[in-house]
């Protein structure tokens, strides 16, 4: 029983990390139609980033800030205007694409200018337990799980209970209408775009100190929350989240219960299953689309 | 005119062939990116700092050492095509890979080539093929793990022993090994645990460990796993001492695992902070040339390389032919080869004998706990 408790609550820490990828996943796919297969490279980048930093001489905090910033700068504003923006005209599939050849280069670029080498990361959350219900749970997992709550809860209030976020569902919804309402419906989608990125790099800093830093740790990433966006449900956030979630509990109860060779494939089955019998997504809304 | 410049040509190609044939060729092929790029960087860097020294020198019997490069990406198909091609250039001697998997599918090929392959390979299976032209630089796991499940029955007096291992051929090879050992002395396994290569995230693992409740952990994998796993264990308060092999103790793992590597204690071939002369002159030779502690690895690679000098001069001629047979048997001290490190002895099945140590972590650093003397 105690084993089940353990391996829930580690299990929704990582799920707690796919979810931040998967919103991200769904906000982008909202706003501007972009499915961005290099979703697990943009949390593998971030990292590296800030070892950038460290290496050159400052202290972590200042280079998580810079890490921070740069990653909005490099996968939000030049991912949107320099890729998104000119293969969008030519459709949904050749910009897929065009995310795809980016997460290789990203991976290479990293390899080549950093190391094929894992790197240790410092973790932003000290080690040590405490105890619930005569539990012994790492800080680490607590830490993991609240900080990836509030990023879910300020985003989801600033979608919902600002003017910001209102024209961003707007946008999102019906940008024709929108424009003519008087919404700035390409600032909205830029917006979009920056808390992605933003998101990521949380992401990133919360699942590194774990995964180590490596150029190919954004490969299960990106699977898992693209497979966690489908299964809550590709047009909601809320769904993201609860399928964030899903998969994480799942994959641990699967390593545990299955077996371990399996247990990549229990989450793929039972995304399977979802697509077969609730193609919109656990909490998904069919033909809707909102943020 | 035409004939001078034909003449000219032909004595600029004879001399360039004549430049060439001087350089004794060596071919390498390792682990140089994906999950093995610790393995096969430390590896190639021994190489290069041996050639140089060696080089520096005057080379082996008046010729130059030349080595190429190529990588497997840590991938046996990978590994196969690049030594096929290796081969194809007809090299003195084959070294790497440094994965037992890819080992396990190159050999055949140097084998057929009859050109004599040092690797880094430590899968029990590897040497007990009948290949007559594969040699270790470290102990196989037949050797090893005999010593691993002995210090966990009697130093650790471990009743229960929970074991993690990698499923590849390495990680099989030792799993299989040191149950089959701790069967016979009493201890009994209570968890089996398979993991996969390049895994991430351990907390269901480290989880049955933490139900099976057991007197001692044996974790066997690759290094990047290895730091995961003990992070993990440290994370879930698993409080069981840990013993493992060369990869759970290494440089590269201590780096990346912090203070999750503390207490935990392997068995190890070769590493840099053995109480040895000339292998902390390595370590310091190493360093300065490369700005990091080399791990077993590098140790390794430099070792192949003066395989190679101490067979060739032994047979003194460079003959690929007889590389292998003179090889087999041979006894390399120390006071006579210096780059060899330590007094080793090869077997006719390419193994070899040379004394060994018991490590722990403590603070962050390999501690030699006991030196394991020469079997034989």
């Amino acid at each position: 029983m105690s084993n089940l408790f353990d391996l829930l609550v580690a299990g929704l820490a990582t799920g707690a990390i796919y979810a931040l990828v998967a919103v991200g996943f769904t906000l982008l796919w909202q706003t501007s139609q972009t499915i961005n297969f290099a979703q697990g490279e943009f949390v593998m980048l971030p990292a590296f980033l800030m070892l950038a930093a460290m290496h050159a001489g400052a202290p972590f905090w200042l280079a998580i800030i810079l890490g921070i910033l740069l990653s909005m700068i490099l996968l939000g504003l030049a991912f949107k205007m320099l890729l998104v923006d000119p293969m969008m005209r030519h459709g949904v599939l050749p910009l897929a694409i065009a995310t795809m050849a980016l997460a290789i280069g990203l991976k290479e670029a990293v390899k080549q200018f950093f190391s094929a080498e894992a790197s240790p990361f410092p973790s932003i959350v000290p080690t040590g337990d405490i105890f619930i219900l005569g539990h012994a749970v790492s800080l680490q997992s607590i830490g993991v799980l609240i900080v990836a709550i509030l990023a879910v809860f300020g985003l989801t209030a600033l979608l919902n209970r600002t003017s910001l976020g209102h024209q961003m569902q707007a946008a999102a919804q019906n940008p024709t209408v929108a424009r003519i309402i008087g919404v700035p419906v390409e600032r909205m989608i830029l917006l979009t775009f920056l808390i992605n990125a933003l998101l990521v790099a949380l992401a990133s800093l919360l699942i590194t100190p774990i995964y180590l830093a490596k150029f190919s740790s954004g490969e299960v990433l990106g699977q898992a929350a693209f497979i966690a966006a489908i299964v809550g449900g590709f047009n909601q956030v809320r769904g993201a989240i609860a399928g964030g979630l899903l998969i994480g509990v799942l994959d641990n109860l699967a390593a545990a219960y299955v077996s371990t060779q399996y247990r990549a494939a229990v989450p793929m089955i039972f995304l399977i299953v979802v697509i077969l019998f609730r193609p919109q997504g656990l909490l998904g809304r069919a033909e809707e689309r909102t943020v | 005119m035409k004939s001078t410049l034909l003449a000219g040509a032909l004595l600029a190609f004879a001399t360039a062939t004549s430049a060439h044939a001087q350089a004794i060729k060596l071919a390498d092929v390792a682990e140089l990116s994906g999950g093995g790029a610790t393995v096969g960087t430390n590896w190639k860097n021994g190489i290069d700092l041996a050639i140089e020294e060696i080089n520096a020198k005057g080379g082996v019997l008046g010729r130059k050492l030349e080595v190429t490069h190529a990588d497997s990406q840590s991938n046996p198909g990978v590994a196969r095509a690049q030594v096929q091609k290796a081969l194809d250039a007809e090299p003195y001697v084959l070294l790497g890979p440094g994965y037992s998997g890819s080992v396990k599918v190159t050999a055949p090929l140097a084998a057929e080539a009859g050109i004599a392959q040092i690797m880094g390979g430590e899968a029990a299976e590897l040497t007990q093929a009948g290949n007559k032209f594969l040699f270790r630089t470290s102990f196989g796991q037949q050797s090893s793990m005999p010593k691993v499940a002995k210090y966990i029955h009697d130093e650790m007096k471990a009743k229960t022993v929970a074991v993690v291992w990698v499923n590849n051929d390495f990680g099989r090879g030792g799993r299989d090994v040191v149950i089959k050992e701790l069967d016979r002395l009493g201890s009994k396994v209570v968890a089996d645990l398979s993991t996969e290569a390049g895994q991430a995230d351990f907390a269901a693992d480290v989880g049955k460990i933490k139900a099976a409740n057991p007197d001692a952990v044996f974790v066997y994998l690759n290094e990047e796993e290895s730091a995961r796993i003990l992070k993990e264990l440290k994370r879930q308060g698993v409080t069981a001492p840990l013993m493992g092999e060369t990869t759970l103790i290494g440089q590269k793992v201590i780096e990346l695992a912090g203070d999750a590597a503390n207490g935990a204690r392997g068995h190890v071939g070769l590493t840099t902070d053995a109480p040895v002369d000339l292998i902390k002159q390595f370590r310091e030779k190493f360093s300065k040339k490369y700005n990091y502690v080399p791990d077993h690895n590098g140790l390794k690679g430099y070792l192949a390389v003066y395989m190679v000098k101490a067979t060739t001069e032994k047979m003194g001629k460079v003959d690929p032919k007889k590389f292998a047979d003179t090889l087999h048997g041979l006894t390399i001290k120390a006071a006579d080869e210096p780059g060899i490190l330590m007094d080793v002895t090869f077997s006719d099945t390419g193994d070899i004998d040379r004394q060994s140590f018991l490590v722990e972590v403590v603070e962050g650093k390999q501690v030699v706990k006991q030196v394991l003397p020469k079997v034989k």
